[in-house]
């Protein structure tokens, strides 16, 4: 277990040199850095931001398992560290969930990290500010319509290709982290428009409340729909493994491109796991299964690049550390974040871990958060794209001057 | 406070085309005089300069089918020179069970056929019909409130010709609604009828072309006969309605009456192209008795004469009044508000404009709640005001429309589109809504807040359950579909 005080990782970790170079000429504008522009280009880095939309319980992701008061809150959702309900054991505090064997390797391989207890600043429970909060950069919910990895991508040097080759953002509208003055393009899976048998439920449940005659109307069509197509229909949420796999090897395959973007985005719906989440099996663990296989993808099509691709997970919040009423979680605060590719120095856990008791959770029910996920997000692209804590503070980041980036992240 | 929001949105629901972002900042206090000052014979036109008129559209798609029918026949000519050098089909090794009947697979077994490029002048007049359709989906999404464009659709159905009449519809639908119906919509229901049935596209579609008088000369030499579906229509659908009092020989008599009413020039040239054309010849000659009155034979003026006396009919009054309020308001129409607009019907002597404002300051108008939905075309366009999306894919609009069980200006009868609750929330017809509302929501939801939206939408009025649906949606997108799900949404 590699457990760091929050404010002492950064600085307690070797610096790249990369990171080095950001943090200490951090008062250059970038044109006065042609050298390490051309440095960048030779490397042709990739990084992907795939998004968690619904807030991912990290506490089932990574599961805390020498935790003493992990289980009780847990109920019948906990892992353990053995028998029927055995996580993967990523060092002898933490687990990892066993539908993710690919992240589990790559750990092994050092080639992937988890932060745990981390948080965007946001700290109320709607998905849509969360998502904004988290995707806009902002240190709390404003109107804005740009998002942090846009204006990292503006603040680049001219020549850096990422810079002109711009970034993918994969579904049907752009996601408002890509969304700027950047040039983005996007890209959808064929046949995205299958994956609604949430919103059916959720409308489902708005019309038994209020409307008989559509209720009945509709769970009519949701049965034909299903007689039709000889399956169950999936009441159990949102999300689809299937359209996860084939957005990964989608955007992977443009990525690969000469001429293709080396920064994309991804989101993964249905993580809203309110009611029967599952433990080893169920929901989650299909949705990790998903996100899981997205991994092995990437690594499988970049071939040799996968060695300069850094891939961050992030998701709005997280999730109550009690299970709820329905066997499922409730919305929290504090979450994981993960990060895999062959820059990322991974084979860590990096948390400040701040326990389970009731006084030691945020507003005695979630997880508190012990990292800023903005010091992740500085942290890679000061590493990765050498961007300078000063433009992170300014720019892409505005007002968080007081939040170093996290240091040694990659490799 | 709480009232004046629910009659707002009962009033959007019922009489508009749905909310767009300020509407109800706008017109929220004084919606009722808003609707009414729609009530204008300029806003029930489309003015879209560049789409064809009746005679223009018969001229393009006539010119197509004739060359349609030249290629054709030169195929037909090519083919049979073709099968003198190839051997009868029976004696071909291949015996394709899958083959098409006629498919021309025949002489080469293994070599898939490419599909064969789509006839560009069918293309040409599908664009006519399409050109049409976008005209009147973007003046549906730009007008303030949208009730001229509700009365319209209303009278548009009630009148309705159907696309699946062949080539020919495709071209004139547009044409017909704009000249015929939206011309009138505002004016007398007289004048409306006698140009909806002097029309080429009903002539067209209710058969009327082919009926010829058996006393008349064409008649007596050709042995061809009375047509009676459109005097049947008519009287049954347009005017005094099932049970308005006709009996068969009436039917039979009027049908006598309008022979000769045609089209110049569907297939021959008369008189340069397309319109209304009285051919003598086909004219059954004698009076004819129409419910108990005798209509002397002037011609073209015969069939006029009975059409006038149908729109003044106490029956026509009171089957308008009761379809109005059917349409509207309710599947059980309150008696109060059918008998206020039948009599404003006879009294005004069927002023459209003067039963449109009758209908728009009933009090029963405005009692609620909405026990209607919208119809699959209402809340499409709905859709796309509460969600700032542009009318661009028009197929897609119309794809969506034949999911949910009304094709566009293509009613599978001549009584129009049904909108009675129980037939539109058919279950197949909701399950399209929600994939339509998920695929609007997607692209929209960029720039929209569900929640800030649903708000502007109807404020107050919105439920607690709807507004916690929303709030809780996981994604943006899935909360402004369930914002287009909502029973406030789909309810007028």
């Amino acid at each position: 277990m590699t457990i760091l005080p929050a404010n002492a990782c950064c600085e307690a970790m070797p610096m790249s040199r990369r990171g080095l170079l950001g943090a200490g000429l951090s008062f250059f504008a970038w044109t006065h850095m042609p050298r390490i522009a051309s440095a960048a280009g030779a490397r042709d880095p990739r990084f992907l931001t795939i998004i968690l939309r619904g807030a991912l319980d990290g506490l089932s992701a990574l599961a805390p398992v020498g935790d003493p008061d992990y289980a009780a809150l847990r109920e019948g959702m906990a892992l353990a560290r053995s028998g029927e309900n055995a996580g993967l054991m990523l060092d002898d505090f933490f687990a990892l969930h066993p539908a993710m064997p690919n992240f589990a390797r790559l750990y092994a391989a050092k080639q992937a990290l988890v932060v745990h207890a981390v948080a965007s600043p946001y700290r109320e429970r709607s998905h849509f500010d969360g998502q904004d909060v988290l995707e806009s950069g902002l240190a709390g919910v404003g109107k804005i319509d740009s998002g942090w990895l846009n204006r990292a991508i503006q603040a680049m040097p001219k020549g850096e290709r990422v810079a002109t080759h711009g970034a993918l953002g994969v579904g049907a509208i752009t996601p408002l982290v890509l969304r700027g003055d950047a040039p983005v393009m996007g890209w959808a899976p064929q046949r995205l428009a299958e994956s609604n048998d949430d919103l059916a439920r959720r409308v489902m449940d708005l019309y038994n409340h209020t409307d008989p005659v559509l209720a009945k109307a509709l769970q009519s069509g949701l049965t034909a729909d299903m007689l039709a197509r000889g399956s169950e229909p999936d009441n159990r949420g949102g999300g689809n493994p299937a359209m996860m796999a084939r957005a990964a090897s989608g955007a992977a395959r443009l990525m690969m491109k000469e001429e293709g973007p080396r920064v994309a985005v991804l989101s993964f719906d249905g993580w809203d796991t309110h009611a029967n989440q599952g433990g080893v099996k169920g929901r989650l663990a299909d949705l990790l299964g998903g996100l899981d296989g997205a991994f092995a993808t990437f690594e499988r099509e970049f071939g040799a690049s996968w060695k300069d691709t850094t891939i961050l997970v992030v998701t709005e919040f997280g999730r109550t550390a009690k299970v709820n009423g329905t066997e499922g979680s409730d919305h929290g605060t504090a979450t994981v974040a993960m990060l895999a590719g062959g820059a990322v120095r991974g084979g860590r856990i990096v948390a400040d871990w701040p326990g389970l008791k009731a006084g030691q959770l945020h507003e005695a029910r979630d997880l508190r958060p012990t990292t800023d996920l903005r010091a992740v997000m500085k942290g890679i692209l000061a590493d990765q794209f050498g961007l300078s804590a000063a433009v992170l503070a300014d720019r892409v980041f505005p007002n968080s001057a007081s939040l170093k980036p996290m240091a040694g992240l990659i490799a | 406070m709480a009232a004046s929001d629910d009659l707002y949105r009962l009033g959007i629901q019922r009489f508009g085309l749905g909310g767009r972002q300020d509407t109800r900042a706008t017109f929220g206090s004084r919606l009722r005089d808003a609707l009414v000052a729609e009530v204008d014979p300029k806003a029930a036109l489309l003015g879209d300069q560049r789409l064809p008129d009746t005679a223009r559209a018969i001229q393009i798609v006539t010119e197509i089918q004739e060359r349609q029918r030249e290629a054709r026949a030169q195929k037909r000519q090519l083919a049979q020179v073709g099968a003198k050098a190839m051997p009868p089909a029976g004696n071909m090794q291949n015996n394709d069970m899958l083959a098409a009947p006629g498919s021309t697979t025949a002489g080469k077994p293994d070599a898939p056929q490419p599909r064969p490029p789509e006839d560009p002048d069918a293309i040409r007049v599908r664009d006519l019909l399409l050109d049409d359709v976008e005209a009147r989906l973007k003046k549906a999404i730009s007008t303030d409130l949208g009730f001229a464009e509700r009365w319209v659709a209303f009278w548009s159905n009630h009148f309705c010709v159907a696309l699946r009449r062949g080539q020919i519809m495709q071209g004139l639908a547009g044409a017909y609604e704009r000249e015929v119906i939206r011309a009138h919509a505002f004016g007398r229901f007289g004048d409306m009828l006698i140009a909806v049935e002097t029309h080429p596209a009903m002539l067209h579609y209710l058969d009327q072309r082919q009926s010829i008088g058996p006393n008349s000369p064409a008649g007596k030499r050709r042995a061809k006969g009375l047509n009676e579906n459109l005097a049947r229509e008519i009287l049954e659908l347009h005017t005094l309605g099932v049970g308005g009092g006709y009996k068969q020989q009436d039917v039979t008599n009027f049908a006598k009456a309008l022979t000769g009413w045609s089209v110049s020039n569907f297939e021959e040239m008369i008189d340069g192209y397309g319109g209304f054309f009285f051919a003598p010849n086909r004219h059954e000659p004698g009076p004819q008795m129409v419910l108990g009155k005798s209509y002397t034979d002037t011609g073209k003026g015969q069939g006029l004469a009975i059409l006038d006396d149908l729109a003044r009919h106490p029956a026509t009054a009171r089957f308008i009044a009761n379809k109005l309020t059917r349409h509207f308001i309710s599947d059980t129409p309150p008696a109060a508000l059918v008998a206020r607009l039948e009599q404003d019907f006879r009294k005004s002597g069927g002023d459209l404009a003067s039963l449109a404002r009758v209908l728009l300051t009933a009090p029963e108008s405005w009692q609620g709640p909405g026990a209607k939905l919208r119809t699959p075309y209402e809340f499409i366009v709905a859709s796309l005001r509460a969600t700032d999306t542009p009318v661009d894919r028009v197929p897609r609009f119309l794809n969506a429309l034949n999911l949910m069980g009304q094709p566009f200006w293509n009613p599978e009868g001549p009584n129009g589109h049904p909108d009675d609750l129980m037939t539109i929330a058919s279950p197949k017809a909701i399950k399209t809504r929600l994939e339509f509302a998920l695929q609007v929501a997607r692209p929209a939801a960029g720039k929209i807040d569900p929640r800030e939206r649903a708000e502007a939408l109807y404020g107050p009025s919105l439920s607690g359950e709807t507004r916690t649906a929303i709030a809780r949606a996981e994604t943006r997108p899935q909360g402004l579909a369930l914002l287009l799900m909502s029973p406030e949404f789909q309810r007028r």
